[in-house]
């Protein structure tokens, strides 16, 4: 089997993803074929260098259906033999596509991919594709659909999980978040957003909000506990699923959540030979991949199981990891992982997280393999787990190891 | 049987009147269906009829639904295979139904003859959806009539096209009320709510129906999801605002039904899925769900328990042959909260009330008590100020034994102590005339013990009420020993009166309803001493379709209720008690002043309005919680078994005679499990053989009270079902 190595990560800066929000006049074509045309430029992928794009993307519905990934590689500078695959694991569909760049590469399948994914949440809104899990009846009831937000809340109801300790790990992120940016270290990866006359519309996170504390966060009513508690009434059906809970307690709400945004992001990903041939110098090696399924009512737990499941596969304990970039969809989320774990907050999401940055769904997981190993490389730490939860009950997980 | 007739006049009206023979409503029968679906290919074929008026021949209603024998037919049309039967016969049914949608329309929709339906009055579940399918629905002004679908109430949901009809008529959010609560509405709010085109006099119901025909154009007569460009109203499920309305559906419906209740599921899909393809489709959809309810042993449970033989038992099913005894004067004695609540029910129906109390005060809360109830019918727009001092007019409050004179039946609700009672029953007696029935309302004394006092036992009887009396739908009527026919038939005519539903036990601790509804609080009891999660003991109940949960209950009814019962059955059975487990857990709560729900303090929380907060957080203190939780499934049999295994040892001992009763009373009692139709009919689901697994293993982990009765090991082994063995002597009853 091949070594599937990252050569390059990059992603673009998070704009606030509503109609003021600075990128909401990109398409997400266009920030897809920037995303593109800025990695064949920085690594000289001419003519027919990649196998495919592997491009995630969770609402695939409008301008981000159809293919978005095959419009992208067409809009772009990139060689059109290059196919493109559209893919859609919610969230963790940056991962996904990392992951699935990997596994071909080590399989043999190709020497090299280009991976990531795109969310425009501004322009093609979360949850306008439907789903059948929300909507059909059958479905719904049968496996006890909730809501994330809900979801979130029963993790926290679940594992006891403080309406304080949700708002302190908010605060966190958004200390630690602009700490990383005030000292450059997303410098490597963010690309700016130019126009078509190569004018600026955005080189930063633009989500931020750096000046949060506890009581501004304390401020802030629970998000969900209107339609869980009274229209439609979804804690109902959540203790339906957990019935030795008496109730739900609804912790999350705006301020520890993951921040709804436009973003895009993609990795490089090939064999050694690829590499040798372009002259490029890898950067880590993809040690392991993993995805799980788990119960859809609480959801968003995967991040342990898929971890769980990658540490078993690779013959690896968590020990092993020196640094962790768990995805910060809910407050909560991240806190169970750490509690299951006994991971510190110290080596875990150190330059904040989605929380702070927001969460451009499809490419959040490119976006996090890429703050991991820029992070790992200043750090100088050598093994790296980022890890997801996703929507409907799945988790994913990468680890990478310096090389 | 001829049961519809045409005639057509000179301007070309034909007149469609139903009439099914011998019955005081209308009901759809296999036949009927055929009899409607020629004289429409008649009315279709010819030239000379220019359009159809469709109507009863009854007074004041057009149809009360369906004979339940359609359905029984349609499984047996093809053999072995019921669910092929019913499918096609589903679809049988839609085309007739569709004939007279299309009423010879062409694919321009034009041609087609006007099919106006003519309502007369109530016009329930088939007796609605035909209307639906016709072009217009004239109801006439009569305000006791009843329009809507309440198949959902008996555990189906309305399947001959009334779910794709009012889905699409009036989008999903508004028509969930009358589809998945069968809520039903006079002809004012039909017509408000759109479930009626217009409301006119009765008197001239068929002219304006024929002026409708007379006048109708071609687009009249087309449906909106039979036009182009058709939009369900308030957006199909993927349309923005349909999403929100078919996701909070579900899980409202998840939530309220606790997923015990497969038509509900179905009719939601079946409104779902069909909203998304053409309308014909959508009916093959709708028959397809229809039929996987009816394959559903909870649907055909449901039937069984709560429309056919609740209905049985309210006529009569087992009334003693005696000349009518009708209720003309009713004494009552002691005008607590149970005589007040029957002075209320009593007087509501017609019947002269005395209500009797030691003290004149007392006697006059009692009667309070029914211009309180009546107060808030008025505010509910329910109830006239007339209704009111016709009903406050019937009832006499008080403390006078001579007043009873006249009186032919008296039930005292006194407090639950033998002399008392004894007290009372020889006072009413020395006042009544010799043929007068007395009843008493115990709910814990054997009526052989209290008979006793009675110069006349032949003629006494317990009526056991439940509380609150307006509100429960249950009498269990107790022969003692000695009560005799007569007694039985006047209790029974009594609740026939009050519009209650009867069943008829024989004298033993307890009855039936509060012998099997004790070990149900007292197995939720010991769960919290064993440290089983308190919330996991509740849910697990409302999860299996009981309405409270066992503690939840004891608070209700109050944990001196629960102290005094299990003291006095201690004292009675001595040694043999099985309950001290939970008896010690009510000491404990009792001792700390936790009296239940009216002292804002027992297995819950209170606030200072008496709503419930949460469990109560001391318990833990008191029983810790186990590290280690029972699975879901253990508690929820533990609960349902405790229940099931004293209805069958009730009818084991005698004191259940008709297993009918044993369902129909566990449900409209304490709210058995109605999903399942009734302890009987659950253990006939899932079988004797697994209950007799399910309760070896129970014994072996929680004690003896779980082992299987004799008469359930014995259907066990010989494969036998309860309605199987006893069903055909109920029948017979």
């Amino acid at each position: 089997m091949n070594d599937a190595y990252i050569y390059d990560a990059i992603r673009s800066p998070r704009g606030k993803g509503k109609t003021d929000g600075s990128l909401h006049e990109v398409t997400s074509v266009r920030l897809s074929a920037q995303m593109l045309n800025t990695l064949k430029a920085r690594n000289s992928l001419d003519g027919h260098a990649v196998e495919d794009v592997i491009w995630g993307n969770a609402t695939q519905v409008g301008e981000q259906g159809g293919c978005l990934a095959r419009s992208a590689v067409l809009a772009s500078d990139l060689d059109e033999r290059i196919p493109g695959l559209s893919i859609n694991r919610f969230c963790a569909s940056g991962m996904e596509a990392v992951n699935l760049a990997a596994n071909q590469v080590r399989g043999g399948a190709g020497e090299a991919y280009i991976a990531g994914g795109v969310e425009c949440m501004s322009r093609v809104p979360m949850g306008s594709d439907g789903a059948a899990i929300a909507v059909d009846p059958s479905l719904a009831m049968e496996s006890y659909f909730v809501p994330q937000g809900i979801s979130a809340d029963i993790i926290a109801t679940e594992y006891g999980i403080t309406r304080d300790d949700a708002d302190a790990f908010a605060v966190e992120s958004q200390r630690r978040a602009k700490t990383a940016w005030d000292e450059g270290r997303f410098a490597r990866s963010v690309v700016e957003v130019r126009d078509r006359n190569g004018l600026p519309i955005l080189d930063h996170d633009e989500f931020m909000r750096p000046g949060t504390d506890m009581q501004s966060l304390g401020a802030l009513k629970p998000s969900f506990q209107q339609m869980g508690e009274v229209m439609p009434g979804f804690d109902a059906v959540a203790l339906m699923k957990y019935p030795h809970l008496e109730r739900i307690t609804h912790i999350h709400h705006a301020g520890n959540s993951s921040g709804i945004v436009d973003g895009a992001a993609a990795v490089l990903v090939g064999s050694k030979a690829f590499g040798e041939a372009h002259g490029l110098a890898p950067r880590a090696r993809i040690r392991a991949t993993a995805k799980i399924g788990t119960d859809p009512t609480i959801m968003l737990t995967g991040p342990v199981p898929a971890t769980e499941k990658i540490l078993a596969d690779s013959g690896m304990e968590i020990a092993d990891i020196d640094l962790f970039e768990v995805n910060e969809a809910f407050s909560s989320v991240v806190l169970r992982f750490m509690q299951a774990f006994d991971v510190d907050h110290g080596v875990l999401n150190v330059n904040g997280g989605a929380i702070a940055m927001g969460h451009p769904l499809g490419a959040s997981g490119a976006i996090i393999i890429g703050t991991l190993l820029d992070e790992m490389e200043r750090a100088d730490k050598d093994v790296g787990l980022a890890t997801l939860c996703v929507a409907s009950g799945m988790g994913a997980a990468t680890i990478i190891e310096r090389v | 049987m001829t049961q519809f007739t045409m005639s057509t006049d000179a301007d070309g009206v034909a007149t469609i009147v139903w009439d099914t023979p011998e019955k005081s409503m209308n009901v759809m029968s296999s036949d009927g269906f055929v009899e409607l679906d020629g004289l429409i290919d008649e009315a279709l074929a010819n030239d000379e009829i220019k359009g159809v008026i469709l109507t009863s021949g009854k007074e004041g209603s057009f149809a009360g639904g369906m004979d339940l024998n359609v359905i029984a037919q349609m499984k047996e049309a093809a053999g072995d295979n019921p669910a092929r039967g019913l499918m096609d016969g589903l679809m049988a049914t839609h085309a007739i139904l569709r004939k007279i949608e299309r009423a010879g329309m062409d694919d321009k929709n034009k041609g087609g003859k006007p099919i106006v339906a003519a309502l007369p009055g109530t016009a329930l579940g088939i007796g609605y959806e035909i209307p639906l399918a016709c072009h217009r629905i004239i109801a006439a002004d009569n305000p006791k009539a009843k329009i809507g679908l309440p198949e959902i109430m008996v555990g189906i949901f309305p399947g001959m096209g009334g779910t794709t009809r009012l889905v699409r008529k009036m989008g999903a959010m508004a028509a969930s009320p009358f589809l998945l609560e069968g809520k039903l509405s006079d002809p004012k709010k039909a017509k408000a709510a759109g479930l009626v085109d217009d409301i006119v006099p009765a008197d001239e119901l068929l002219e304006k129906a024929k002026e409708w025909v007379l006048s109708a154009t071609d687009a009249d007569l087309v449906k909106p999801w039979d036009a182009k460009g058709y939009k369900m109203p308030g957006g199909a499920p993927y349309h923005p605002a349909g999403f929100q309305t078919f996701v909070g559906a579900s899980a409202m419906v998840n939530g309220k039904t606790k997923g015990v209740y497969p038509a509900a599921k179905a009719l939601l899909s079946a409104a779902y899925e069909g909203a998304l393809v053409p309308f014909d489709t959508a009916l093959k959809i709708e028959a397809r769900w229809f039929t996987n309810v009816l394959m559903h042993p909870s649907s055909s449970a449901m039937i069984r328990s709560l429309f056919i033989n609740k209905e049985a038992l309210e006529k009569g099913a087992n009334r003693p042959a005696a000349e009518d005894q009708k209720v003309a004067r009713l004494g009552v004695l002691g005008a607590g909260m149970m005589g007040a609540g029957i002075a209320y029910v009593a007087a509501n129906a017609g019947i002269e009330v005395v209500l009797i109390d030691r003290d004149r005060a007392a006697a006059e809360t009692g009667k309070a008590y029914s211009e309180g109830l009546l107060d808030k019918g008025i505010s509910r727009r329910k109830v006239t100020e007339e209704k009111k001092a016709e009903v406050l007019a019937r009832i006499a409050a008080t403390t006078d034994y001579a007043a009873l004179e006249g009186a032919d039946l008296i039930v005292e609700a006194v407090f639950e102590d033998p002399g008392v009672k004894a007290e009372v029953t020889k006072a009413a007696e020395a006042a009544t005339r010799p043929d007068c029935i007395f009843a008493t309302n115990t709910s814990t004394l054997p009526i052989t013990d209290l008979a006793k006092a009675s110069e006349r036992p032949e003629e006494f009887i317990g009526i056991h009420f439940f509380s609150p009396v307006d509100k429960m739908l249950l009498v269990e009527i107790i022969r003692g020993k000695a009560t005799g026919d007569r007694a039985v038939a006047k209790a029974l005519d009594f609740v026939r009166q009050i519009r209650k539903t009867p069943i008829v036990v024989n004298d033993a601790r307890f009855f039936y309803a509060n012998r099997c509804i004790l070990p149900y609080g007292n197995e939720g009891i010991r769960m919290v001493a064993e440290g089983v999660a308190p919330a996991l003991i509740e849910n697990a109940a409302k999860l299996v379709g009981m309405p409270l949960g066992p503690l939840q209950l004891i608070d209700e009814t109050s944990i001196d209720l629960a102290q005094k019962i299990a003291r006095a059955t201690k004292a009675a059975m001595g040694a043999d008690y099985p309950d001290d487990a939970a008896k010690d857990v009510v000491e404990k709560l009792a001792a700390e002043g936790r009296m239940g729900r009216k002292a804002k303090a027992g297995f819950y929380d209170y606030d200072d309005a008496g709503k419930r907060t949460g469990l109560a957080g001391v318990l833990g203190g008191w029983y810790p919680v186990a590290a280690t939780q029972p699975e879901l499934s253990e508690v929820q049999h533990r609960l349902l078994f405790a229940q099931v295994l004293e209805a069958v040892r009730a009818l084991e001992d005698g004191v259940l005679t008709d297993i009918r009763e044993g369902d129909v009373g566990a449900i409209l009692g304490w709210g058995f499990a109605p999903w399942s139709g009734g302890p009987f009919s659950w253990l006939d689901i899932i079988g004797a053989a697994r209950a007799v697994e399910l309760t070896e293993a129970l014994a072996a982990t929680h004690g003896p009270r779980f082992e299987a009765p004799k008469l359930l090991r014995e259907m066990a082994t010989a494969g036998e079902t309860f309605y199987g063995r006893f069903g055909a002597r109920a029948e017979a009853a």
